[in-house]
């Protein structure tokens, strides 16, 4: 290497060479990304709550908790649907957060990890790495709203 | 050639280089590839384009298997020989415990010695090759490397049809393997190895597992400036210099590393990551994988020498030394590089 960066101690050169790179980098272009994101996220909602409109339309008897299910399961149908035809990844890399953060994108981080799974088999293969991608989002699910009951029982001693 | 060793009962070495006196020869070479890297600039040279990219297996684990056998029996074929009259076969890939290199081997009666140099493999082999045939321990030596984008992603990142998106520096795992057998005969006008330069591992402290790039290119640095302090010899010496699978951005990073060394790479430097794909096919920074550097070597590059157009080059392959649990657990991504030279 060339005597200046000889000269530096590892961490100063590393800290140079960091700057340097992350300066030449090329960067995601951050608002083309969230406006699509925005917009397909927005549309897919959209689909959800034309669905929770049809579903009450075509069954008045339920509640609305079993409508909201009933659009949910549709959408994680047709986003696992979608993944094992092989489209929802290109709509994902097209999307970016737009796709992955509705439950769509939940639907299609299952799906396409029990596909990439299935050659070791169904139960080491598949089930045990369903969640592998997903896995994070339950536990975070899970632990919040454990904690969001936590806080409404200490405030409803109160109140 | 620099400084010579001064007792000739021993084999030459002068710091990071090593010189074969007896010049093993190139006299077979193969490359197979998937359907991305046959429509990418150097298709037309590949031997065998592959459009299935399962390649008529179950599992795209066995796929690569496929490959690297038909890589070595075209290269095998290609010296015009029997798989019998091969003695030793150094292979290499990035799946844990190279099984696709070991698992290749079963179908062939030889000696196996599996190496791993991440994506620098190519070189690797090439040179442990070379040294096995320099030294008189073997007459013919097959040795290859691969890689599959399908493999490579599910152990490095993630399931192929999550619908994630990839960050500009990334780079594409190159599906593809190549071949080539050396030998301690030569034929006319077949390329011979006459020196090699083992790199050492270089760590900047790159952090971003994507970046393999920046994470190579001090490796790369370094492996060329050693090459040059050994033999004495500066880029214009060469046709042409080669280096892995740095990608658009890695090779940019390179000569800005080498120009502060004094050295400074002309038109005569390409990035073989950087030449396997089209721009058009929006692959961010190029292609990267053992395959990268082993298909461009066995096709565009062997033609070249072959037909005489490139009278010496120096072949620089280019690995990130990191593993999924070490880039998990917030380690940096070392990088190597090993250096080939390759006459007519």
């Amino acid at each position: 290497m060339s005597q200046k960066i000889d000269q530096l101690s590892v961490k100063a050169r590393n800290k140079m060479y960091a700057d340097y790179v992350s300066n030449i980098s090329p960067k995601s272009r951050m608002w083309p990304s969230m406006l699509i994101a925005f917009v397909v996220g927005g549309a897919i909602c959209m689909v959800g709550q034309g669905l929770v409109l049809l579903f009450g339309y075509w069954f008045p008897g339920y509640t609305p908790d079993q409508i909201g299910g009933l659009a949910a399961s549709t959408l994680i149908i047709i986003a696992s649907i979608l993944t094992g035809f092989g489209i929802y990844d290109k709509f994902g890399t097209f999307a970016g957060a737009g796709a992955l953060v509705p439950i769509t994108g939940f639907s299609n981080g299952v799906t396409a990890a029990a596909m990439e799974h299935r050659k070791e088999g169904i139960v080491f293969g598949t089930c045990a790495n369903m969640f592998k991608i997903a896995g994070p989002v339950i536990v975070f699910g899970v632990a919040m709203s454990m904690l969001v009951g936590l806080i409404y029982w200490v405030i409803s001693l109160f109140v | 050639m620099a400084k010579r060793g001064e007792q000739d009962t021993k084999k030459e070495k002068g710091g990071q280089t090593v010189y074969f006196k007896s010049r093993p020869a190139i006299i077979g070479s193969y490359s197979i590839a998937g359907e991305k890297e046959g429509k990418g600039p150097v298709g037309k040279y590949i031997n065998n384009v592959v459009n299935d990219c399962l390649f008529g297996e179950k599992t795209h684990e066995m796929s690569e298997q496929k490959m690297f056998e038909h890589a070595i029996s075209g290269a095998i074929k290609d010296a015009g020989l029997k798989p019998n009259q091969i003695d030793m076969m150094l292979s290499g890939d990035l799946l844990n415990q190279i099984i696709s290199s070991s698992f290749a081997a079963r179908s062939f009666d030889l000696m196996f010695v599996g190496i791993y140099g991440a994506c620098s493999t190519m070189a690797l082999s090439l040179a442990m090759g070379s040294v096995m045939v320099d030294g008189g321990f073997v007459n013919n030596a097959v040795v290859s490397a691969g890689s599959h984008f399908a493999t490579a992603e599910r152990q490095y990142r993630y399931p192929l049809e999550l619908g994630n998106q990839r960050p500009p520096v990334s780079q594409w795992t190159v599906t593809g393997a190549g071949s080539i057998v050396l030998s301690n005969k030569s034929t006319a006008k077949s390329p011979c190895v006459t020196a090699a330069t083992f790199g050492k591992v270089i760590d900047w402290g790159v952090l971003d597992v994507n970046n393999m790039g920046a994470a190579m290119a001090p490796a790369a640095a370094a492996t060329i400036i050693a090459h040059f302090r050994d033999t004495g010899r500066k880029p214009s010496d060469y046709s042409h210099i080669f280096t892995g699978d740095l990608g658009k951005l890695g090779e940019d990073i390179l000569r800005d590393l080498l120009a502060e060394a004094d050295y400074t790479l002309g038109t005569n430097y390409s990035d073989c990551g950087r030449l396997i794909y089209d721009e058009a096919q929006n692959l961010y920074q190029g292609g990267s994988g053992c395959g990268c550097s082993a298909v461009v070597l066995n096709s565009f590059i062997m033609k070249k020498l072959r037909n005489g157009e490139y009278k010496r080059i120096l072949f620089v392959a280019t690995g990130a030394l990191l593993s999924p649990v070490s880039s998990f657990q917030g380690n940096t991504v070392p990088g190597i590089a090993h250096a080939v030279v390759i006459e007519c």
